[in-house]
């Protein structure tokens, strides 16, 4: 396991990032579009000019070239090799270094991508995941110290996307391998991250855990990309079974997932709250009626505060609903907190239904 | 489309030439056309062809043309290739070469034909360099467009995998440019057979041209049209063995490019 340490890179589009990465562990680099992510992990392979010092378990790596790196690096693109096969592009890495065993490395390679069956096949004859898969196999294939992983589901449906999270998770921890896997999805992140670190217009913001970046957001900059929290403390819970507890906010009773230990706080960032004029359909789960207090209006977004019993909800809503339902203080509206998208944050609050 | 399907496409595509014929055989035959001897029937130049193979003419004059158009050819387009390489690859050689090639390219190959009879003379070497220009520039053009319009990310996974310089130009670049140095190789070996006839027509005494001249003089169509069908065969055949060999090197998966 490499430890991975940055220290005041700068270049055409980093600012003094410093970042150190744990062995072992996958730091998911958040941000919007053109903010340096990608950038970042070029320093890192060794594919662009930089000032600063990059080590690698404490020695730095700056005078190696990408090949001397010895970096697995999966490509936003993927950009699979489209004359060589299945096995071929996984074997390149292995051929070029005159690795021993390659043909049986390649197989047990397939076989941990379970992409066996695919193995002579060229790249164009392959689906999207199929494809990932290879691209993966053949970044891991050198062994090599640290996987850098640019957006690599930003080109998969939705269901492949969820399943290819898990199976990255999966093939990582099998390996042990340091990762840095640079997306702008909040739900990648979520997902994914031993810890978060935010990135906007080339500076790194923010380093911590999901809870730390997306309940406590460090400056102004991350709230505008995570979208500011709502923190609520819990009064009372009622442990529901089937991984969820009914958590009482304000006099308000929200359902949240409960994977055990006492619930303290729970938090959801205002971009997950979702706001309607009409009663919602469905079940009354986590949906609570609530009165616009406040309306904080921007080019792109409209925040509002909005009064649900005795507590308070900021929600982000876009420009144009904002305009098209007329959310002006005092209008009456509905609000759904999204289940997943609700962190239960650990205290010494609550543990079940006896407090409640 | 299936094996048999293509072939029954194919045989389908003689039947216009088979009636082609056929019309062109009964227009000669009854004298629709004022005078046999100028248009005469495919019979006739058939039996011209087998006459000139027998006797040995048609035979040394297509070899000579045959010889003076692989040599210059081969020597044109491996040049071109070469030289492609070195200015895609080479950002240097690109800036430096580039000019003084752009100068020259557009000047068509027979442009040179007055110029190369005064420096090589009414020689073998004539026609051969005629060639070697004809064929030089639109391979090296070719080659240099492939070679830069590979996906620089294909270099950046190369190189992060450990490969050198020199193979990533071996083991992805050149391979990625194949289909485009291949266009070039096809618009070169019909461009090649049009130059040799046509310096041959007025500077060489031996080959396919000088024997169309002689035709002409003669007055014989019949070997005119005989020469005129053997510059059609040989520029399809040489363009069908370029295509050939590109979809036997890159046919595997450039259809999914």
């Amino acid at each position: 396991m490499s430890d991975i340490t940055l220290s005041k890179i700068n270049n055409f589009a980093c600012r003094d990032v410093s970042l150190s990465i744990h062995g072992g562990e996958i730091l998911v680099l958040l941000g919007p579009t053109g903010a340096g992510k990608t950038t970042l992990l070029n320093v890192i392979a060794g594919l662009c000019p930089y000032r600063g010092r990059v080590h690698i378990n404490g020695h730095a790596i700056d005078h190696l070239t990408a090949g001397q790196r010895n970096v697995g690096y999966l490509f936003q693109d993927l950009s699979l090799f489209p004359h060589l096969t299945v096995a071929s592009n996984v074997a390149y890495g292995l051929t070029v270094r005159t690795v021993s065993r390659r043909e049986e490395r390649v197989r047990e390679l397939l076989a941990l991508m379970k992409i066996e069956h695919l193995a002579e096949r060229y790249p164009g004859d392959l689906s999207g995941g199929e494809r990932q898969r290879v691209a993966l196999a053949r970044a891991i294939a050198p062994a090599p110290r640290i996987l850098l992983l640019d957006e690599p589901l930003s080109s998969l449906d939705f269901r492949t996307s969820r399943y290819f999270m898990m199976e990255i998770r999966r093939i990582q921890r099998t390996l042990g391998i340091t990762t840095l896997y640079v997306t702008h999805s909040l739900i990648e992140a979520r997902e994914m991250a031993d810890r978060v670190g935010v990135m906007c217009e080339g500076r790194l913001e923010q380093v911590g855990t999901v809870e730390d970046v997306f309940i406590y957001p460090a400056n102004e900059r991350v709230a505008d990309f995570i979208g500011p929290p709502n923190v609520f403390d819990c009064e009372g819970c009622e442990v529901l079974g089937r991984g969820l507890v009914e958590v009482c906010c304000g006099g308000n009773k929200v359902i949240v997932s409960y994977s055990g230990g006492a619930v303290g706080k729970i938090a959801i960032s205002s971009r997950h709250v979702y706001v309607s004029t009409e009663k919602p359909p469905g079940p009354t789960v986590n949906r609570f009626r609530g009165v616009v207090e406040e309306v904080m209006a921007s080019d792109l977004e409209t925040r509002c505060r909005i009064g649900v019993g005795n507590m308070t909800v900021v929600a982000e809503v876009p420009q144009g609903m904002y305009e098209e339902r007329a959310l002006l203080p005092g209008k009456e509206v509905f609000i759904i907190l999204k289940l997943k998208w609700i962190n239960v944050i650990e205290g010494e609050g609550v543990v079940d239904g006896s407090d409640y | 489309m299936n094996s048999q399907g293509k072939k029954g496409s194919e045989t389908w595509g003689l039947v216009p030439i088979a009636v082609f014929l056929i019309i062109w055989e009964v227009v000669s035959r009854f004298h629709v056309f004022s005078g046999y001897h100028f248009v005469p029937p495919p019979s006739a130049v058939m039996g011209e062809f087998y006459r000139l193979v027998v006797a040995g003419d048609l035979g040394v004059h297509f070899l000579s043309s045959l010889t003076r158009v692989v040599i210059g050819f081969c020597a044109g387009s491996i040049a071109g290739f070469l030289t492609g390489v070195m200015m895609g690859w080479n950002e240097g050689a690109h800036r430096t070469f580039h000019p003084i090639f752009s100068l020259f390219y557009p000047i068509p190959a027979l442009g040179w034909l007055p110029l190369f009879m005064i420096w090589f003379g009414i020689s073998e070497a004539l026609p051969i360099v005629l060639i070697f220009v004809s064929s030089f520039f639109p391979v090296l053009y070719n080659t240099i467009t492939g070679i830069r319009t590979v996906p620089k990310n294909y270099i950046r996974v190369a190189e992060t995998l450990g490969a050198s310089r020199y193979r990533v130009l071996i083991t992805v670049i050149l391979p990625l440019a194949l289909p485009n140095i291949f266009t070039g190789l096809r618009l070169t070996t019909g461009m090649a057979w049009r130059v040799i006839i046509a310096a041959e027509m007025v500077a060489i005494p031996t080959g396919i041209g000088a024997l169309l001249m002689k035709a002409q003089n003669l007055i014989r169509i019949d070997i005119i049209i005989v020469c005129l069908i053997i510059l059609s065969v040989m520029c399809l055949a040489f363009e069908r063995f370029f295509l050939f060999a590109e979809r036997r090197l890159t046919g595997e998966w450039s259809r999914h490019v």
